[in-house]
C-alpha cells in the first residue's frame, strides 16, 4: 500500500472548485495582454477590454480541463525519458531562480557567478534523487537582461538532466526556445520529447501580466510544458483561511489552464504553485510554515481531483544557513509532498524565502528526497509468508547477515544514504574527524564536482548553443561570455 | 484627559470613526489644526511606529492606526492648506520597469502614508523617466524605487542617473529597496538610501527629508 496523506475530502474539494469557477466566470480574470483578450473573446468569453478583464464561462473551463493532459513525460538532453508526471509519482527538482548563493567555504550569502553555476550543474548531475536540474540561481557576472536565458544555456551545456526554468521577459522566451531547439534538432522533436518546464505566474488576486501570460502562450506554441505558480499570500493578498486561499489558488490556476489550452489544446501543464502564509511580524512569505505546506498538499489534491499532474514549491526552508531549521522545514515539506503525491516537487537547496541556494544544502536535501521516496514505496510483503522458514534459519545460524533472503532483499528494503548522513558510532565519528553536517556536505560537494563527467552532447550541438548565447550576449553589450562558459 | 490625548489614544486603538468625531470636536473647540496634527495624530502614530519597531505590535495594527489617522487628517487637510502647513514630505513610489512585484512596494507606501508622507504611487513596471517626470510634476523630494528581480535592478541606476542628468540631485533623493537590493548596491549606483523593510524605509526617508 502506498502511504498517502489526505487533507481535503471530495465534498470540500468540490465546493472549493465550484466557488473558484464561479469567481473566474462572474468576477472574471484581470488580463493585461490585448492579444490574449482577443483569443478569449474568440473562444466565447465575455471580454471587457477597457477594464482588462475576461469573464470565463463553464464551457471554456470544462473544455480546458478536458484537453489538458492527465500526465506527460520529460526527457534529458539525449532524449532519454527521466520523468513521468502522472498518478502519484514524485520527482524532485532544486528550488529555482535564487538571487543569492550561500558560499560553502566562507559562509557568506553573496551574488552567484558563472563558476558557481557550473559547480551547481556538476553537483546536481551526480545527485541520484534529484531527477532534473532547475535553473537554480542567477549568475550576476553577465548583463542582467540575459541572465535568465544564460542559466538555461549553462544547464544545457554542462548537464544532461532536463530543466525546470522560466523566462523573466517576453523576449527571453525566444532565446530559451532556440536553445532547446538546438538540443532537440527540430520543433517536432522538442514537442515529442519536452526538455524543460517553464514556470509562469499569475499575480494575486486572479490577474495575469502581459509577460507571464505571453510566456504561457509562447510555451503552448512549442508544446513546452508549463507549471502555473500561483502565490496567494494568506491574510494579505488572499483570504486568511486556508480554504479561502485554496479557492483563490484554484481560480488563478484554472485561468492559467484555460490560457494554455486555448493557445494550443493538449499543452502539457502542471497544476502548481507557491502559496504562502504572510508573516505579519516580519513582512515575509514563509515557505517553511506548516500552513504553507498544508496549502501545497491540499491544492495538489485539487489538481489531482481535476485529473491534472501537480507541482509545488515545498521542501525548502527560510533559514539562512544549513542549520537545524533548514533540515526541519525541508524534511517536513519533502515528506508531506511525497505522501501527497505531488508530481514535481521544487525546493531542494533553497533557503531564505526562495532567495538563496546552497550546494551544501542541496546534497543534504538529496538524502531527504531519497528517504521520502523510500517512505512512499511503503511496506510490501516480499518473501515473508510463510514466516517460519526464515525464523528457523535465524535460530539455526544465529544471524541472517549472509542469508539468501537478506542478500535478495537488502537493497530493495533498505536505502543507505550517502556520507552526509552521519551513522557512525561515536568513536568512529571522532576518528574520522568529528565532522559537522556542514563539513560533510562541503566534502560531498567537492567529491561530486570532481566526479563530474562532461555532458555527452555533440560538439555541433554545444557549438550551436554557444553561438546562440554569444549572439544574445553581444546584443546586450557583452562581447565575450565569461570564461569557462563556452 | 485633553481632547488631543484622547484622539492620540483612540488612534492607537485603530478607532477610525471615533478619531473622526473627536477631531471634529477639537476643530469646533478652536484647537489649531497644526496642534491637532502634531500633538494628536502624528503623536499617536509615532507611538505606533515605535511599538512596531520594537515588534510589540504588527503590521495590521499599524494599518488600522493609519486608517484612523486618515479619518482625522482628511478633516484637517482643508484647514492645513488654508494655514499653509506643509506635510511631512512628498514621495513618488513605484516598482521598476519589467518588474511586476509590488507587494513590498505597497507596504512601503502604506507605512510612509502612516508616517504622514504624501505618496504618489506609480504602480509597477515603471520606466526611469516616469519616476523623474512624476517627481518633478508633483514637487516630490524623494523617489522610492522597488525591484525584486536581479534583471530589473539596473533600472534603479537609470533613475539615479536621470535625476543627476536633470540637475535635481540635492533637491530630489532616491531611496531603493527590494529582495535583491542591498546597501552596497545602493552605494554602487549612487542612491541616497536603502531600506530593508517598510519601517526601515520610513526611517530612511525621514532622514532624507530632514
Ligand atoms: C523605495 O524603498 C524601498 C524600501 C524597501 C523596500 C522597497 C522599496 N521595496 C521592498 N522593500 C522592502 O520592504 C518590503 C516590506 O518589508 C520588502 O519587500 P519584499 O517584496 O521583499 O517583501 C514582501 C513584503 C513579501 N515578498 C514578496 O512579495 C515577494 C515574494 C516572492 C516569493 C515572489 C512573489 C510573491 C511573486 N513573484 Co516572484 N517572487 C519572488 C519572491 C521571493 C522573495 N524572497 O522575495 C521572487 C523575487 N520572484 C522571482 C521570479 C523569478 C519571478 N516572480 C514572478 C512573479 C511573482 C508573482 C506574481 C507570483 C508574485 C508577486 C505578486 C506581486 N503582486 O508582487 C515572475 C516575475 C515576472 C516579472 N517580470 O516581474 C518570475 C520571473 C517568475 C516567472 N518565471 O514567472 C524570483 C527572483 C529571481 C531573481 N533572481 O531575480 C524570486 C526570488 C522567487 C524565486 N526564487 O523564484 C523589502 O524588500
Amino acid at each position: 500500500m502506498r502511504p498517502t496523506l489526505r487533507l481535503l475530502d471530495d465534498g470540500l474539494i468540490d465546493r472549493i472548485v465550484s466557488e473558484a469557477r464561479d469567481i473566474v466566470c462572474t468576477l472574471g480574470v484581470e488580463i493585461h495582454n490585448p492579444g490574449l483578450l482577443d483569443m478569449l473573446d474568440a473562444h466565447g468569453a465575455r471580454v471587457d477590454k477597457a477594464a482588462a478583464r475576461a469573464f470565463l464561462n463553464e464551457s471554456i473551463v470544462d473544455r480546458a480541463i478536458a484537453s489538458a493532459p492527465a500526465g506527460f513525460k520529460l526527457y534529458d538532453v539525449h532524449g532519454r525519458q527521466t520523468h513521468h508526471f502522472s498518478g502519484d509519482q514524485v520527482h524532485f527538482t532544486p528550488g529555482s531562480a535564487a538571487i543569492n548563493i550561500l558560499d560553502g567555504e566562507t559562509g557568506a550569502i553573496r551574488k552567484p557567478t558563472t563558476a558557481d553555476y557550473i559547480r551547481y550543474v556538476k553537483v546536481v548531475s551526480g545527485l541520484p534523487h534529484i531527477a532534473s536540474q532547475s535553473t537554480a540561481f542567477i549568475p550576476a557576472d553577465v548583463p542582467s537582461r540575459i541572465s535568465d536565458s544564460y542559466r538555461l544555456y549553462l544547464s544545457l551545456l554542462y548537464g544532461e538532466k532536463p530543466v525546470v526554468t522560466g523566462a523573466f521577459t517576453i523576449e527571453a522566451f525566444e532565446v530559451m526556445k532556440d536553445l532547446q531547439l538546438a538540443v532537440r534538432g527540430s520543433e517536432q522533436a522538442l514537442a515529442e520529447k519536452p526538455l524543460a518546464i517553464f514556470s509562469c505566474c499569475p499575480t494575486a488576486p486572479i490577474k495575469w501580466s502581459d509577460v507571464t501570460s505571453q510566456n504561457v502562450i509562447d510555451c503552448a506554441r512549442y508544446s513546452v510544458p508549463v507549471e502555473f505558480v500561483s502565490m496567494p499570500l494568506s491574510g494579505f493578498m488572499s483570504p486568511v483561511t486556508l480554504v479561502g486561499s485554496l479557492v483563490q489558488h484554484t481560480a488563478e490556476t484554472l485561468s492559467g489552464v484555460v490560457i494554455s489550452q486555448i493557445a494550443r489544446p493538449g499543452t502539457p501543464v502542471l497544476w502548481g504553485g507557491s502559496p504562502a502564509i504572510f508573516d505579519i511580524r516580519y513582512e515575509t512569505t514563509p515557505m517553511g510554515a506548516i500552513e504553507t505546506m498544508m496549502m501545497d498538499c491540499a491544492y495538489s489534491e485539487i489538481g489531482h481531483f481535476l485529473g491534472l499532474p501537480t507541482q509545488a514549491y515545498i521542501s525548502l526552508s527560510d533559514a539562512k544557513q544549513l542549520d537545524a531549521q533548514a533540515g526541519l522545514e525541508t524534511g517536513m515539506g519533502a515528506t508531506l509532498a511525497a505522501l501527497s503525491g505531488i508530481n514535481s516537487v521544487s525546493g531542494p537547496g533553497m533557503l531564505d524565502f526562495e532567495s538563496c541556494q546552497s550546494l551544501e544544502k542541496l546534497v543534504v536535501d538529496n538524502e531527504i528526497c531519497g528517504m521520502t521516496k523510500r517512505l512512499v514505496r511503503g511496506i510490501e510483503p516480499r518473501d515473508d509468508f510463510p514466516a517460519r522458514p526464515i525464523f528457523e534459519e535465524l535460530l539455526r545460524e544465529k544471524h541472517l547477515l549472509i542469508a539468501k533472503h537478506t542478500r535478495r532483499h537488502l537493497r530493495e528494503e533498505i536505502g543507505f544514504p550517502g556520507p552526509v548522513i552521519d551513522r557512525a558510532n561515536h568513536a568512529r565519528w571522532l576518528e574520522e574527524g568529528a565532522l559537522t553536517l556542514g563539513a560533510r556536505a562541503r566534502h560531498e560537494v567537492a567529491r561530486l564536482v570532481a566526479a563530474y563527467q562532461p555532458s555527452g552532447l555533440s560538439a555541433d550541438v554545444t557549438g550551436e548553443l554557444t553561438r546562440i548565447m554569444q549572439a544574445e550576449a553581444r546584443r546586450h553589450g557583452m562581447d565575450a561570455l565569461p570564461e569557462r562558459a563556452t | 484627559m485633553t481632547v488631543l490625548t484622547e484622539i492620540a489614544e483612540s488612534l492607537q486603538r485603530g478607532e477610525d470613526d471615533r478619531v473622526g468625531h473627536l477631531v471634529r470636536d477639537a476643530i469646533e473647540q478652536q484647537v489649531p489644526a497644526l496642534d491637532i496634527l502634531n500633538n494628536a495624530l502624528l503623536a499617536g502614530m509615532s507611538v505606533i511606529g515605535e511599538q512596531f519597531r520594537l515588534r510589540e505590535i504588527f503590521l495590521p495594527d499599524v494599518l488600522l492606526a493609519a486608517r484612523a489617522m486618515y479619518a482625522g487628517l482628511d478633516l484637517l487637510k482643508p484647514l492645513l492648506a488654508r494655514d499653509g502647513v506643509p506635510r511631512a514630505g512628498r514621495v513618488v513610489l513605484g516598482s521598476v520597469q519589467g518588474d511586476l512585484h509590488d507587494i513590498g512596494k505597497n507596504l512601503v507606501g502604506i507605512m510612509l502614508e502612516g508616517a504622514g508622507f504624501e505618496v504618489i504611487d506609480l504602480g509597477s513596471d515603471v520606466p526611469a523617466k516616469r519616476f523623474v517626470d512624476a517627481a518633478e510634476a508633483h514637487g516630490a523630494s524623494v523617489i522610492g524605487v522597488s525591484a525584486l528581480l536581479t534583471t530589473t535592478m539596473p533600472v534603479m541606476k537609470a533613475v539615479v542617473e536621470l535625476v543627476r542628468a536633470r540637475g535635481l540631485n540635492g533637491r530630489l533623493s532616491v531611496i531603493v529597496g527590494g529582495a535583491p537590493v542591498s546597501d552596497a548596491w545602493a552605494r554602487e549606483i549612487g542612491a541616497d538610501g536603502y531600506g530593508y523593510d517598510a519601517a526601515n524605509a520610513v526611517e530612511r526617508v525621514r532622514a532624507l527629508v530632514k
